[in-house]
């Protein structure tokens, strides 16, 4: 079976890329570049398209960065993911920001277990853990918004490797949390890249995840925020 | 040439589809109005989200019912200020990328160029050169319009929107979010002239306008008065006559000052009957004629966008790849077509 033609598009955090895979070779472009993310990514689109030497409609499916992370980046991934996605008539395929820096940390420093924290402003970070199965980082349990000095002790089982902005924003407070016994490995990546959502994409594809343009969901995990309702709304 | 609109700048969706020689084929709207009345107000993010999972389907339903398929759009246009920037940001980055996907041009669309084009969607159009009166939510706006593109502010408000300020009176009055139409609604069993309000900004020269002043003057009315419910009706009615009234002195100033007999009214605002009344009432006795868009397309709809983007796109004015959107934009940057 031929491998399918993918195409990332990931803006949920500071760092903004774009990533093509058909299987054989691997075209990306990407920048940290906050605030920018609505300029940069239809030209790197067209860009890495050309490189490939391919069009939109030779691909299968659009993968997105679904968040968590910046509401705005998010939605401006999703908005144009979601576009390209339509105008082809192909699926859309989401894929967290935090499993994406796992399957980078498992990319760069072959981590088989990888704990994620995005620094969520407001006091928290968003959080999660993940392991490697068969080459590829699954979230385990659910993705969550919590206060840093809120988070579980890790299994002392596994070599965890540390991802995300949460890590710089509150290094102490959360190596106090993972208790004594984890054995925990610092790393550099702080941000997602599409590049690592394409491996993920790949099975979800052939697991039948892929929806709809328009039945795509953002997944902010930061549900409830700073606005208020009337007195007496519930 | 057929063109989809697409309108996400505040707090409803909206998408369209005109075709210049055909006209309007389909226009589809949500409303987030149910939304954000438990908060009092449009909340953005909340307003981001909703454009979100609302975008696409909408695009699907104005394409299916003007019976066409994306083969048969030449172009997308988008709303792409002013506004709320995370709500502006949906509908131009799906529009935008739709165009890519398509291969079609886009265009950011001026909201307010789109409600100041509106009546040109009716079978009854306004001629250039004309006097716009612009009243939303968000603007309070004269300005003369010599063509497409073609824009001078004669005046504007120095504090609350007109329709800010109808909305604001509305929740002293106890009325939920948007109160402004109930307000009007209230008004119409009120007794004119037991309150009387000020026209503010109508006995010096200019063609200004402030509106929060009136807001205050209904205040104390309401603290004084009681709230029986003729008390809030007579309130509610001397408001609204105040705040027509200044509205149509200061379009009879910038007719008299430009010397044109055209007047068009656009924006939430237009939709009230009031309004529309006394200015009918005031051409006629100028000899000169009003122009609305249906009621309906006063308030923010696709229809709009896609008709100003169509003209833009028909004169080759197109949007590079980045999308761009911004938040304050003044009507008067626009370029002539």
């Amino acid at each position: 079976m031929n491998s399918s033609r993918l195409l990332a598009i990931d803006s949920a955090t500071e760092y903004c890329s774009v990533a093509y895979t058909d299987g054989q070779q691997l075209i990306t472009r990407g920048q940290e570049a906050p605030r920018k993310h609505a300029d940069l990514i239809l030209p790197y689109v067209q860009d890495v398209l050309a490189e490939a030497k391919i069009t939109l409609a030779d691909l299968d499916a659009i993968v997105v960065g679904r968040g968590p992370g910046s509401f705005t980046g998010v939605r401006i991934a999703a908005g144009i993911a979601q576009g390209l996605a339509f105008s082809q008539d192909i699926p859309l395929i989401g894929v967290s920001s935090l499993e994406a820096m796992a399957q980078q940390a498992l990319r760069l420093h072959g981590a088989k277990a990888v704990v994620a924290a995005i620094d969520a402003r407001m006091g928290e970070v968003y959080f999660g853990t993940c392991l490697a199965e068969h080459g590829l980082m699954v979230m385990q349990g659910k993705e969550i918004v919590c206060a840093p000095d809120t988070v579980k002790a890790l299994a002392a089982e596994y070599e965890w490797f540390t991802v995300g902005t949460g890590f710089v924003t509150y290094p102490e407070v959360l190596a106090a949390r993972f208790g004594t016994e984890a054995r925990v490995t610092p790393t550099d990546i702080r941000f997602p890249h599409a590049e690592d959502m394409l491996p993920i994409a790949t099975q979800r594809l052939i697991n039948g995840k892929a929806v709809a343009a328009e039945d795509f969901d953002v997944h902010y995990v930061r549900n409830e925020v700073t606005w208020q309702k009337l007195p007496g709304r519930s | 040439m057929r063109v989809l609109g697409i309108e996400t700048s505040c707090d409803e969706t909206g998408i369209a589809i005109y075709d210049t020689e055909q006209g309007l084929l389909s226009h589809a709207l949500y409303s987030q109005v149910k939304l954000h009345a438990d908060y009092g107000g449009v909340v953005p993010e909340l307003a981001s989200r909703d454009h979100v999972r609302k975008t696409l389907p909408l695009i699907r339903k104005a394409l299916a019912d003007a019976n066409l398929t994306a083969e048969d759009i030449d172009g997308v246009a988008y709303t792409a200020g002013p506004g709320l920037i995370g709500a502006l940001l949906v509908g131009a980055t799906i529009g935008r990328s739709l165009a890519f996907g398509w291969n079609v041009p886009a265009v950011g669309v001026h909201h307010m160029e789109g409600h100041l084009l509106a009546p040109m969607l009716e079978d009854n159009k306004p001629e250039f050169p004309f006097i716009a009166l612009l009243v939303s939510g968000g603007h309070t706006q004269l300005v003369q319009v010599d063509g497409i593109g073609e824009y001078s502010l004669l005046g504007e408000s120095v504090d609350d929107a007109a329709g800010e300020a109808f909305d604001k009176t509305a929740k002293l009055l106890g009325l939920d979010y948007p109160g402004g139409p109930r307000l009007a609604a209230m008004a119409d069993s009120g007794v004119a002239d037991r309150f009387l309000f000020p026209r503010p900004m109508t006995d010096k020269p200019g063609l200004n306008f402030s509106f929060s002043g009136l807001k205050t003057a209904a205040a104390q009315a309401i603290a004084k008065n009681g709230k029986d419910a003729q008390t809030q009706a007579d309130i509610a009615r001397a408001f609204q006559d105040a705040v027509v009234d200044t509205l149509i002195i200061k379009c009879q100033r910038a007719l008299q000052q430009t010397g044109l007999n055209r007047l068009v009214v656009a924006g939430g605002v237009s939709a009230n009957v009031r309004l529309r009344a006394m200015l009918e009432e005031t051409m006629k006795k100028r000899g000169g004629e009003v122009f609305y868009p249906r009621s309906e397309f006063c308030t923010d709809n696709g229809a709009m966008i896609a008709f100003a983007g169509a003209q833009r796109l028909a004169a080759k004015q197109t949007a590079e790849l980045s999308v761009k959107v911004r938040p304050r934009w003044p009507l008067t940057e626009l370029a002539p077509l």
